[in-house]
């Protein structure tokens, strides 16, 4: 049990308030673990709002209950004073949530502008929203990836974002706050992750049918690790599968079912370019498919193939009408892709 | 006690004579009677979008649910918003301003009655033409996308939230009717509001009794005075944008298309211009209502007049300088994001002012704790939470945490359910005895309070805690890993809690309407002139005009202060008391009441057959609109003003009242 992370006084605090089960603290998509200096700034900001805003809570409550409490009605009482107001009472009470409000406001405006500078010798790496799923490139190693975006640890990002389709918000909550992504215009959001860690993404904003399945991981690398992820990911797939094995025979359903009508996998159709859905070409190192909505796995897969629109109502992805056998070939497929 | 006199029936374009039955609720323009209609169609409405939000919590009870399909809890969250902000909360302010307005400015009735029957009647007609989405409607995948199922019944209303974000909400991704049934019912209801803006702004310029000067208006007609002009000035924006919204679904313009070099964040923009002042029109009302409950039964003046209402225009006036704080995470610069997170704060200090004063009234008085009071001093109790938590979003890089999550669930409902339907509840308790004659039954008033107030805190305390730990808005599931299960759990057994909360509430209005104690007409030893005529209501609100000399001339009527400064029931008010109601209920002076109107009713029904007309493309459709229109608005214009009587002196009851009230 983490003794230590339970007496934070946030974590104190937000425990008596409500009882222990809620202090579980492993939430992937916790905003009040900040993982990194800009969630951590925002952490701050967010903590200090929270103190002023739990004494502000407790004069007023406590007023509020001692009146009720102490001027409640009783026969022996008097008619009370008819006091119409009291303009010192009215400029006190006007000045002094100025004040506070202007100790929040310095620290706010002085964040915000923080949080916009694009920080210096930053990765970048541009986020394609699509109805339901996230698309990354590395404009400096030519690569693109979907639904696990991978970066080096303790490294700058600086994320160009955009958006396929409708509104999508790109949230990682332990590394920085929300921003839109919104067609025909750019938006910025910068990223840092203090250590090697997974972190969970989600879309924030409602983007139709199955906005609620638009999630996404971040893969925070030590720098050596995310070296050879890059030379990996820049190579294309193995093609050279022996003929007659199961991977062979799901090449072949790749290419013949009408997936590379949408998706790309490096090196394996002589068509390359734009595509709409995923591209697949390390698919298999990838531990969550479908807008990071199912787990990387045959047995999700086997499902997702029989019926996209079961597991993700509304997807592009057609049902395809493979067979088992073709699904199960397809699958040991995908499995090479690394 | 007076006779029945049959109008001439010489012009055809005669008025309604009818007094009972459905036909004199259908064609009355009595003020006190269109309340009555808009509280129990608004409540209808809110036990509608309750319904809605019980299903919504059910699904979200366990993570991974199967309860709804996606495209039945979109439509849900969808309708419930909408539902719960334009056809609850809205209207049932309106009730309380219809009912209330005249009687605490002393008139008889508000400056354009038939204008306000049409207002309600077109409240009426968007409501069900909105509705109508459930048989007609329909919606789907986005273009090009696959669903597993057919969409059912329940998915076949709008789905693209009540705050319809473009380009989602546009025709390529929420292809279908029910988008455009959400479009053109918002435009319908937006009538109806406009329409009784103008109408308050003006009763209140012109139609206050005499003496009734502006600082001696009750801070509830303020309120009603604040919002009438936050509708009229916030209501053609969304009117244009609609107008946009329709126009790119149904005739292929590009307002907010990038494709056709449109702006999606245009929409954000307007909508939100209109949206956050829409806030303060549903809070504003519940503000006034309670600085009537508290200084009568805290037996005090209401602390710092002045000041309550100079903060409740400063709050509307700076609602319409906050807009972006609602899109902080979206596509606005870092100046911009200072500038309205600044805005924001400001727009607490006259919020805090508020409070303070509140405050400052129960201090010092002596408070009795019955059901209106109990909902007023937990109005105060939740607003201050969902106050506090809203100064947390002004604080621009922790909002781009909170935003789109359950922590803004909890705020807005701390607002608008804890704050603006807590004082409605608490309004509603408080006049029940004037409008129906009866009291309600205490007990259940208070069991209504507990449940209410435990059920909500169940329900939208732990919300706060969802969103902190990552829950995000209109997420149909949530995973198990992400560990929401528990508290989503407590939460929808809060949610239950209400309902049951609801259904005292119900049971005991339904009792007390026919088995209640007989009130009496001043049942709280209240401060203002609507309690200083009889209950119920008479039809024709004072049988003289007031004069009124001060602020709370009635409580001034009857007490004095002594050297101390306390409350001294003067000599003589009994006798001032059983005067005023002798008086209340036999008029001495001849009355001349609005006449009753076929035409609004006719008018407002013209407008969803031109609704309909836009989405099916239907040029006979179109053509029973516009003749509805055109005989509403003809009728209107050549129905005589007044009822003809017989020129028979002898038939003319003394008070010229034609009908009984019951």
């Amino acid at each position: 049990m983490h003794i230590k992370k339970f007496l934070k006084p946030k974590n104190f605090i937000l425990c008596s308030f409500l009882f222990i089960t809620a202090c579980i603290d492993n939430a992937p998509l916790d905003s009040l673990s900040p993982a990194g200096p800009y969630a951590r700034t925002i952490d701050e900001l967010f903590w200090l709002t929270f103190w002023i805003a739990v004494v502000i809570f407790f004069i007023v409550q406590g007023a509020l209950l001692f009146s009720v409490f102490y001027f409640k009605d009783s026969p022996e009482k008097p008619e009370p004073k008819q006091i119409h107001g009291n303009n010192f009472l009215e400029i006190l009470w006007t000045i002094i949530p100025v004040i506070i409000l202007a100790s929040i406001a310095v620290p706010t405006v002085r964040t915000i502008f923080d949080l916009a500078r694009e920080p210096e010798d930053a990765l970048k790496i541009e986020v394609i929203g699509h109805q339901w799923w996230f698309e990354y490139k590395y404009p400096d190693y030519g690569i693109t990836t979907a639904n696990v975006l991978v970066i080096p640890a303790d490294t700058p990002i600086r994320l160009e974002m955009w958006s396929n389709d409708v509104l999508h918000n790109y949230w990682v909550p332990k590394l920085n706050g929300k921003r839109y992504l919104v067609p025909g215009q750019k938006t910025y959001l910068n990223l840092h992750a203090d250590n090697a860690e997974e972190f969970w993404a989600q879309c924030g904003e409602y983007c139709g049918l199955s906005h609620s399945k638009m999630r996404g991981r971040v893969l925070s690398l030590s720098q050596s690790d995310f070296d050879s992820w890059v030379i990996n990911e820049q190579k294309n797939a193995n093609t050279e599968l022996i003929e007659g094995s199961l991977a062979y025979d799901g090449q072949q359903v790749y290419l013949n079912a009408g997936c590379t009508q949408c998706h790309v996998i490096g090196g394996v159709w002589d068509v390359q370019g734009e595509r709409i859905a995923p591209n697949l070409t390390h698919f298999a190192n990838r531990n969550v498919f479908a807008g990071a909505a199912l787990k990387n796995n045959a047995e999700n897969l086997t499902k997702w193939l029989a019926n996209p629109a079961e597991l993700k109502p509304g997807t592009f992805m057609p049902n395809l009408e493979l067979t088992e056998e073709e699904i199960e070939a397809l699958i040991v497929y995908l499995g090479t892709l690394k | 006690m007076t006779k029945i006199i049959e109008p001439k029936k010489s012009n055809i374009f005669s008025r309604p004579s009818s007094e009972k039955g459905i036909w004199s609720w259908v064609t009355t323009v009595d003020h006190k009677r269109i309340g009555i209609m808009y509280g129990y169609a608004a409540f209808f409405f809110l036990l509608i979008g309750g319904l809605e939000a019980l299903l919504l919590r059910i699904q979200l009870s366990s993570p991974d649910n199967d309860f709804l399909t996606a495209a039945e809890y979109n439509a849900m969250f969808t309708m419930h918003g909408t539902t719960m902000i334009f056809l609850a909360i809205m209207p049932i302010s309106a009730a309380f301003f219809n009912y209330l307005l005249p009687l605490q400015i002393g008139a008889r009735d508000v400056a354009f009655p038939r204008l306000n029957a049409l207002s309600f009647w077109i409240f009426i007609a968007g409501g069900l033409f909105l509705y109508s989405t459930f048989l007609f409607g329909t919606a789907g995948a986005p273009e090009g996308g696959y669903l597993a199922e057919e969409v059912s019944k329940l998915a076949s209303a709008p789905n693209g939230g009540w705050f319809g974000y473009q380009p989602n909400a546009g025709l390529k991704y929420s292809p279908g009717t029910a988008m455009d049934y959400w479009a053109i019912g918002l435009q319908i209801l937006g009538i109806a509001s406009l329409v009784s803006a103008f109408n308050f702004i003006t009763t209140i310029l012109n139609m206050r009794t005499k003496g009734m000067r502006l600082m001696r208006m009750p801070v509830f007609t303020w309120m009603t005075f604040a919002v009438s002009f936050l509708l009229a000035f916030s209501l053609p924006i969304i009117a244009i944008a609609l107008f946009f919204v329709t126009f790119d679904r149904q005739f292929g313009t590009t307002f907010f298309l990038t494709e056709g070099g449109g702006d999606p964040v245009l929409w954000q923009h307007l909508f939100w211009l209109f949206g956050h002042p829409e806030v303060y029109i549903l809070i504003l009302p519940a503000f006034g209502i309670v600085s009537e409950v508290l200084p009568t039964f805290s037996r005090k003046p209401l602390f710092g007049y002045p000041a309550i209402v100079f903060a409740g225009f400063g709050i509307a006036f700076i609602g319409f300088g906050v807009w972006a704080h609602h899109m902080f995470a979206s596509a606005i610069s870092p100046v911009a994001q200072a500038g309205f997170g600044l805005s924001t704060m400001i727009i607490a200090v006259p919020t805090g002012v508020k409070i303070f004063n509140w405050l400052g009234t129960i201090w010092g008085g002596r408070l009795t704790l019955n059901t209106p009071m109990l909902f007023a001093l937990g109005f105060i109790g939740m607003f201050v939470i969902g106050g506090l938590s809203g100064v947390t979003h002004s604080v621009v890089p922790a909002d781009t945490q909170q935003t789109d999550t359950y922590y803004i669930v909890a705020h807005f409902h701390y607002v608008l359910f804890g704050g603006a339907l807590f004082g409605i509840f608490s309004g509603l308790y408080f006049w029940f005895p004037k409008v129906w004659g009866r009291m309600y039954n205490e007990q259940m008033g208070k069991i209504h309070f507990w449940l209410m107030i435990i059920g909500f805190n169940l329900t939208f305390g732990p919300m706060h805690w969802l969103g902190l730990q990552g829950q995000v808005r209109r997420t149909w599931v949530y995973a198990e890993e992400t560990n929401l299960g528990f508290w989503n759990l407590i939460v929808t057994i809060g949610a239950f809690i209400l309902a049951i909360a609801t259904l005292v509430f119900m049971a005991n209005w339904i009792y007390s309407r026919r088995k209640g104690d007989i009130a009496p007409f001043d049942p709280w030893d209240a401060r203002t002139i609507e309690w200083s005529i009889p209950s119920p209501t008479p039809v024709w609100n004072f049988s003289k005009a007031p004069e009124v000399k001060s602020l709370d001339d009635f409580w001034h009527q009857k007490y004095g202060e002594d050297e101390d400064g306390r409350a001294v029931r003067k000599e003589g008010t009994d006798e001032l008391l059983l005067q005023l109601e002798e008086e209340g209920l036999n008029p001495k002076e001849e009355i001349h009441l609005p006449s009753p109107s076929y035409f609004p009713v006719i008018m407002a029904f013209g407008l969803p057959f031109i609704g309909y007309a836009i989405i099916y493309k239907s040029i006979p459709l179109a053509l029973i609109g516009v003749i509805l229109l055109l005989i509403g608005g003809f009728g209107w214009g050549t129905e005589p003003l007044e009822e003809e009587f017989e020129s028979s002196d002898e038939e003319k009851p003394e008070n010229g009242m034609t009908k009984d009230y019951e």
